[in-house]
């Protein structure tokens, strides 16, 4: 679905992304996780086009990416939820949800009631501003919002960050309930833990290059993986 | 100073009323611009002045019916308009804030020359569109029909807007736009014609406050926007720059006090325009962010 392949990014004469090759299957929950600074949100950046690749290629359903502007290719059905949620405040939680539809002209009222099935408590605040909405909240919006495009493939920068425990279980398992209705998925994460178990595949980057792939379940028994990436002890 | 009849204080009502709805008019365009890209569009008044010669070379010039020329003058400013922000403050997009500031100053000036170029120096009056400048008696209050149709065409022209940045699609477009690109773009929506459409809607507003604003003052000059210009831009400060409910308050309120303090105060009105200053600074002191300005903290 999804073929990067030896991708290169430059931010301001520093490389952050240093020629990764890897591919995302229909169907798949795909995860790369790394330290701060390893070049995570940029891949995906780049992927939906808000950052340019310096060189290297994305073939998304056999059409090169790179060089679309964002718009063409959100229009293709890739969405991107960004890091720190990025909600727009004074807009309601409903506008913020039309909004995520904003490339669709049919009906909308079947994926609202979807996104309010998934997340209830958006449900209940459709008419506040999204601004006044709880940091967990405005991550559920932010996935709900980026449904609304009805995405083939969802990529998700952190979703996480910021959230207490038991708020990040649901996300998690929101995560995977989107994707058995048929969502690919390519996230990324820090706590590499829960991206690990409900990912197939993993890829683990350090500054800017794969360093390991494999599935989710190999990866999170690599002694490495857990030295670094999962505070255990080798 | 308080002895005054009612006639005559409807009349200085009826008055500042009408400058009010021309400020409106063109406040809008700079709370609109500032509001999607954070920058003072000071190009805007020289847009107003365009529009201005537009206007004279339509009607004076090519003696096109009056309905006519008024389609072609706003047709003409609002392409002014987005093509002044194609050439001079898309490639700046990356760019500090500063710079952009800078190029709008530098249209500002390159517009104000090129009318001296163009049209040369020498004021030229404003035609008069249909029975604008017809007096006409309401009771004992005399007006020209202009001081009708301006509050009429005010409330139309804001009607509209509002309906189009509240309730369509290009209006949530530019309501996101105006908070943050990147996250717009993520939702699919094409950021740089969305500022296009800001600019071109801002600039045939002006187009149609400058058209109004000829049948009072009918006399075309390069720098005749100036004034109006800073005029404008003080209002859509009072009101908190980048709301238009704000900007619409502002000018009005800016209209009336001018118009009452020359009337009340005439030994005074040579200061009208500094006037407009004070309020000005008195709100940069005491309240920066306007009467409507955003106070919205972000939830980080």
């Amino acid at each position: 679905m999804l073929k990067i392949e030896n991708l290169k990014v430059s931010y301001g004469g520093i490389e952050a992304v240093k020629g990764i090759s890897f591919s995302v299957e229909q169907g798949q929950i795909v995860t790369l996780i790394g330290a701060n600074g390893a070049g995570k949100s940029t891949t995906l950046r780049t992927v939906v086009g808000l950052v340019k690749a310096a060189s290297g290629s994305i073939v998304y359903e056999g059409e090169e990416l790179t060089g679309l502007p964002t718009d063409q290719i959100v229009r293709r059905g890739i969405t991107l939820v960004p890091e720190g949620r990025r909600v727009f405040p004074d807009l309601t939680v409903l506008e913020n949800l039309k909004i995520g539809a904003y490339t669709r002209k049919d009906d909308l009222s079947q994926d609202i009631e979807w996104v309010y099935s998934l997340f209830p408590r958006l449900k209940e605040r459709h008419w506040q501003p999204a601004g006044t909405l709880s940091g967990g909240e405005q991550q559920m919006l932010a996935v709900g919002r980026a449904l609304m495009s009805r995405p083939k493939l969802l990529m998700m920068d952190e979703p996480s960050l910021g959230l207490a425990p038991l708020i990040v279980q649901d996300i998690f398992s929101i995560i995977r309930e989107i994707n058995r209705q048929g969502v690919t998925i390519l996230l990324i994460e820090q706590n590499a833990n829960m991206a690990l178990r409900i990912a197939e595949v993993g890829h683990v980057l350090e500054t800017g290059r794969i360093t390991l792939s494999g599935s989710g379940a190999e990866l999170l028994s690599n002694d490495a993986v857990r030295a670094a990436y999962l505070g255990k002890s080798k | 100073m308080f002895t005054f009849t009612l006639p005559e204080l409807l009349q200085q009502l009826a008055n500042g009323l009408t400058i009010g709805c021309l400020y409106a008019l063109v406040a809008i365009g700079y709370t609109m611009v500032y509001g999607i890209l954070r920058l003072i569009n000071f190009a805007h008044c020289d847009i107003f002045m365009m529009s201005m010669y537009f206007c004279y070379y339509f009607i004076t010039v090519f003696s096109l019916p009056w309905p006519v020329a008024l389609v072609l003058v706003v047709a003409a400013t609002a392409l002014l308009g987005v093509v002044i922000e194609k050439a001079a403050y898309r490639p700046l997009r990356e760019a500090p804030r500063i710079s952009l500031l800078i190029s709008a100053i530098g249209v500002s000036y390159l517009l104000e020359n090129l009318a001296t170029v163009l049209f040369s120096g020498v004021p030229r009056s404003f035609p008069a569109v249909g029975n604008m400048q017809e007096m006409v008696e309401i009771g004992e209050v005399r007006v020209a029909r202009l001081a009708i149709y301006a509050p009429i065409m005010m409330v139309v022209l804001l009607v509209a807007l509002l309906y189009l940045i509240n309730k369509t699609k290009t209006g949530m477009a530019m309501r996101a736009a105006s908070k943050d690109f990147e996250t717009a773009r993520l939702m699919g929506i094409n950021v740089n014609k969305t500022i296009s459409v800001t600019f071109l809607v801002g600039s045939a507003l002006a187009a149609v406050g400058a058209v109004i604003w000829g049948q009072k003052y009918p006399q075309i000059q390069p720098y005749v926007g100036v004034m109006p210009g800073l005029k404008c831009f003080i209002a859509a400060v009072i009101g908190g720059i980048g709301n238009i409910k704000g900007a619409v308050v502002g000018a009005l309120m800016l209209g009336v006090l001018e118009i009452l303090l020359v009337w009340r105060f005439s030994a005074l009105s040579g200061y009208k325009d500094a006037f407009a200053f004070i309020i000005l600074i008195a709100i940069l002191i005491f309240k920066p962010t306007g009467l409507f300005g955003e106070t919205f903290v972000d939830k980080v």
